[in-house]
């Protein structure tokens, strides 16, 4: 238990860090040249940030082509949130299934 | 817990998606369909039908309270002590649909630190750096 915690507590110090998930929160999925555009921080250093990400597995990648595309798993973030937050990654989570399926679908 | 109101709370997402209202109608309505991206089912779009979600961590019990095709679509969504009510709406737009879901009904004895629905984060996250200024 508190070791997710931890985990999620250390990933979530670095602000160029949180600033890059919270705009997967906010935006919806997408590849490092996109979050690379605005963080202010060069693209290597984005990448580092999202495999730090991935480990506590606050983001999900998704590889199409040549590009992979990032998304947030705010399901992650359940041990430090209410029955609300969770419900809210939840449907977010469903949301990207959904589109996903929508994508696939008649195809 | 002070003695504060009453009041339901719900969680709302939405998002723009690039389909029309048609076809995410479809998406969810039709069993094999609301499997892929939601639950097992038995759901049927009649108001007042009982059908059941299942995962493999459980159950959610729901019956249809509404069902205005390609517009709106709502059940009710009990699981775990939760009573609550899910309202799908959708609204075309030149790009495609504005897809809402809202889930309401939780109650504030669910609650710990209710953090708001949508754009919660910022409220979080500075929750979260308080949390880690005092943990240094």
């Amino acid at each position: 238990m508190s070791n997710a915690h931890d985990l999620l507590f250390r990933t979530l110090a670095d602000p160029t860090r949180r600033a890059i998930f919270e705009r997967l929160c906010r935006e919806g999925e997408k590849t490092v040249a996109a979050l690379t555009a605005r963080a202010g921080v060069s693209q290597p250093v984005v990448s580092k940030h999202l495999a730090a990400l991935k480990r506590a597995g606050l983001v999900r990648d998704r590889p199409e082509g040549r590009q992979t595309h990032y998304s947030a798993q705010l399901a992650a973030l359940a041990p430090l949130t209410d029955w609300t937050n969770e419900m809210t990654g939840f449907w977010e989570n469903r949301f990207d299934d959904l589109e996903d399926l929508l994508r696939r679908m008649d195809q | 817990m002070n003695e504060t109101s009453t009041e339901i709370r719900s969680v709302v997402v939405e998002r723009d998606v690039a389909f029309p209202p048609e076809k995410i109608w479809r998406a969810l309505t039709q069993p094999h369909l609301i499997e892929e991206w939601l639950m097992k089912n038995d759901f049927k779009p009649n108001v007042d039908h009982r059908f059941k979600l299942s995962a493999d961590w459980g159950s959610v019990d729901c019956r249809v309270l509404e069902v205005e095709p390609n517009k709106t679509l709502s059940y009710t969504w009990d699981a775990y002590g939760l009573e609550s009510v899910v309202v799908w709406t959708l609204t075309p737009t030149s790009a495609g649909t504005h897809l809402r879901m809202e889930q309401s009904g939780f109650r504030p004895d669910q609650q710990q630190a209710y953090v708001g629905a949508q754009y919660g984060w910022q409220k979080f996250f500075a929750n979260l750096e308080q949390v880690l200024a005092r943990a240094d």
